[in-house]
């Protein structure tokens, strides 16, 4: 049971920057960083691990407290404005980071290490434990997964959080191990690892040492949209009241100011800042991702100034794939002697 | 036609899969719901509707697994689903039966132009990288990393309101009855263009990114070099050669992410309280309606297999290479 390729496995070139075990590669390996996009979206994200883990503390109120300011606009006092019982809609923001994060990066480990087993395993041992690690993961990539996680997750009472990662973990690894399938089903021939095998080295250590590091990026970019599909389905759960509705995220508010009618009300600091915080998480996420898919494949960079003046005064747009051809000059150029065979020959 | 074959076989085997599941699912639940149903409704459930409710929940305790698990494919190809908890006494087919053309139409019909205009949009931005489509790719990302729902919300916020055009919830105008007429059809638009739109903005971008690169790998192929060579005209080259041959990933890449996609689009319906599936899922969770849940599952698990093999025989059209064998 074969799939049709996807764009994945044609974009990412065989080896490309990766496979350079040397000293050099060992002093480039902060590189990465060096691209903008993947610097952008790292220092985002450094920012709300860290609100994760402080955000509890440094919280003006107890998310919790009800106090007089009923359904207040944004304030010096109350930085988001408050709610209908009037609590502070940015300690819940603050608090309920954790949460997201907590969930998001513990279903991403989960998912990874999964897909990371499963897709290696089916691409490097090949024959009937491929077929069926394959039909395995594709089942589940074409099963609807948010419906399923709603039902599963509805089957509990107010599912805790740690409950509702291990969920999302356990349906979302398919797409990350078709992807690493793909990749070591391409790099087990070759022949640095052929070359291993030859000189006896045992199968846990070719996989673990000489396939898995050439396989870092895409384990890497497999782990980032695993969190931005984990913290999509966290919010989901709660703002539809599956999880539970207690505790503190992003998607709990959404949900208390959806049940509280906040748009009819015009509060609109009521939902505005949870969501921009979701969409500035999962921006910087794609960002990384995009990041090391142009790490790479350099081809994928948006092209900077790519215009390059040529002797004559004129400029061409360089592109990839492309052979500038320049067309003949409107100024009347200086005509060669056509009856001149052998010049004629010489130059074309 | 082998290729076909080989699709037909995996999405049986999924079917099975997912049917599977879906008995399983219910065997978590705790306590006897069909009890605490039986309580709430007294001796208005007839003996066969309890007798079906137990065998979807497997609360017959004197059969043995597999024989619960014969009984259940019996009851589902007799299109028997159960009852609805939320719309008792009607039966859960005819729930998801009057809610299931307003999904097909909506998500059904965005996800399709959204995957038709990004591609597009990836065509040009992958052919003339470093122009102004390039500069949208960050805009895009943005709103592409916005929940559906809370897009859903804004728009709410910002396009409906009393007096305005845009009614901020339902499929159709209160007090109409649904019919192919003059006064159903308009009303039933006018209530789609802003649940349509919250979809389509946040679900382009995944199509504009995965042509864009598509296309960007593709000119750099041999083939293009001599399409240039030989003279082709700029757009000859950028359709026909180009963005043919860059399609293709994109396609197979439709199928498989039609999960994802339906999965997301149905939280549209629950913000705009559209009569759709995703709304009925919505409900159902809300009043622990097991049996409608589980229906609702089953349907779009099936919508989707459907779509994707649809989208396989696309693939098959536009692939010369998969007709061959």
């Amino acid at each position: 049971m074969t799939l049709s390729p996807s764009s994945i496995e044609q974009v990412i070139p065989g080896q490309g920057a990766m496979a350079q075990p040397s000293a050099r590669a060992r002093r480039r390996r902060f590189r990465f960083v060096a691209n903008g996009k993947a610097a952008t979206g790292l220092a985002v994200l450094g920012v709300y691990v860290l609100l994760a883990v402080i955000g509890p503390w440094i919280a003006p109120y107890d998310p919790d407290a009800r106090s007089a300011d009923v359904l207040q606009a944004p304030s010096a006092r109350h930085w988001f404005g408050t709610t209908h019982l009037g609590q502070d809609i940015f300690s819940q923001i603050l608090v309920g980071a954790r949460s997201v994060m907590v969930v998001g990066l513990t279903a991403g480990v989960l998912a990874t290490i999964l897909s990371i087993l499963i897709g290696v395993t089916a691409g490097y041992l090949g024959g009937a434990a491929d077929e069926g690690l394959s039909a395995v993961s594709n089942v589940f990539l074409v099963i609807p997964a948010l419906p399923l996680i709603i039902i599963v997750t509805s089957l509990v009472d107010q599912a805790s959080d740690t409950l509702v990662a291990l969920i999302i973990g356990l349906t979302s690894w398919a797409w990350g191990a078709r992807v690493l399938r793909a990749q070591t089903l391409s790099l087990r021939r070759r022949d640095y690892v052929e070359a291993a095998r030859a000189t006896g080295e045992r199968t846990w250590r070719i996989i673990g040492f000489e396939i898995l590091p050439n396989l870092t990026a895409i384990i890497a970019s497999g782990f980032v949209g695993t969190v931005i599909f984990a913290v999509m389905s966290e919010i989901t759960l709660a703002f539809i009241g599956v999880s539970s509705v207690s505790s503190w995220n992003w998607g709990t508010i959404l949900f208390w100011a959806q049940g509280q009618q906040a748009l009819a009300q015009g509060a609109w600091w009521w939902f505005v800042p949870a969501g921009l915080a979701i969409a500035l998480l999962g921006t910087a996420l794609a960002l990384i991702n995009f990041g090391i898919d142009e790490f790479v494949s350099p081809r994928l960079r948006t092209g900077g100034r790519t215009r390059i003046r040529t002797a004559d005064g004129r400029t061409v747009a360089m592109r990839v794939g492309f052979t500038p051809v320049l067309a003949p000059n409107p100024a009347p150029v200086p005509m060669r002697r056509p009856a001149d065979p052998t010049r004629e020959d010489a130059t074309s | 036609m082998r290729f076909l074959l080989q699709r037909v076989a995996f999405y049986l085997f999924t079917a099975w899969a997912a049917i599977t599941l879906n008995f399983f699912i219910p065997r978590m639940v705790p306590g006897d719901p069909v009890q605490s149903l039986i309580s709430r409704n007294q001796g208005r459930i007839s003996a066969d509707a309890i007798a079906s409710l137990r065998v979807l929940f497997g609360l017959d305790s004197d059969r043995s697994l597999w024989e619960q698990y014969v009984a259940y494919w019996g009851q589902l190809l007799r299109g028997d689903l159960g009852l609805s908890f939320t719309f008792f006494p009607a039966p859960v087919s005819e729930v998801i039966g009057s809610s299931l053309p307003w999904t097909v139409g909506l998500v059904g019909v965005t996800t399709i132009v959204s995957f038709l205009l990004g591609t597009a949009l990836g065509v040009g931005a992958g052919w003339r990288r470093g122009s102004w489509i390039d500069g949208l790719l960050p805009a895009t990302t943005f709103l592409s990393s916005i929940p559906y729902f809370w897009l859903g919300l804004v728009a709410i916020a910002l396009f409906a309101g009393p007096g305005s055009f845009f009614p901020s919830s339902g499929g159709y105008e209160p007090g109409l009855v649904p019919a192919f007429d003059a006064y159903f059809i308009p009303s039933a638009l006018q209530h789609s263009i802003l649940p349509a739109a919250t979809i389509l903005v946040s679900s382009m971008s995944g199509w504009i990114l995965s042509m864009r690169n598509m296309m960007v790998t593709v000119a750099s192929e041999d083939y293009i070099t001599v399409a240039h060579a030989k003279g082709l005209s700029e757009r000859r080259v950028a359709l026909s050669y180009a963005a043919r041959n860059a399609l293709l990933p994109n396609v197979s890449g439709f199928a498989l992410s039609l999960g994802f996609i339906v999965g997301g689009t149905l939280l549209v319906e629950i913000v705009f309280s559209y009569p759709g599936l995703g709304f009925q899922l919505f409900q159902a969770v809300g009043s622990k309606d097991y049996p409608l849940m589980q229906g609702i599952f089953l349907i779009i698990t099936i919508s989707v297999l459907v779509a994707n093999l649809l989208a396989d025989v696309a693939y098959l059209l536009l692939d010369p290479r998969t007709r061959k064998s």
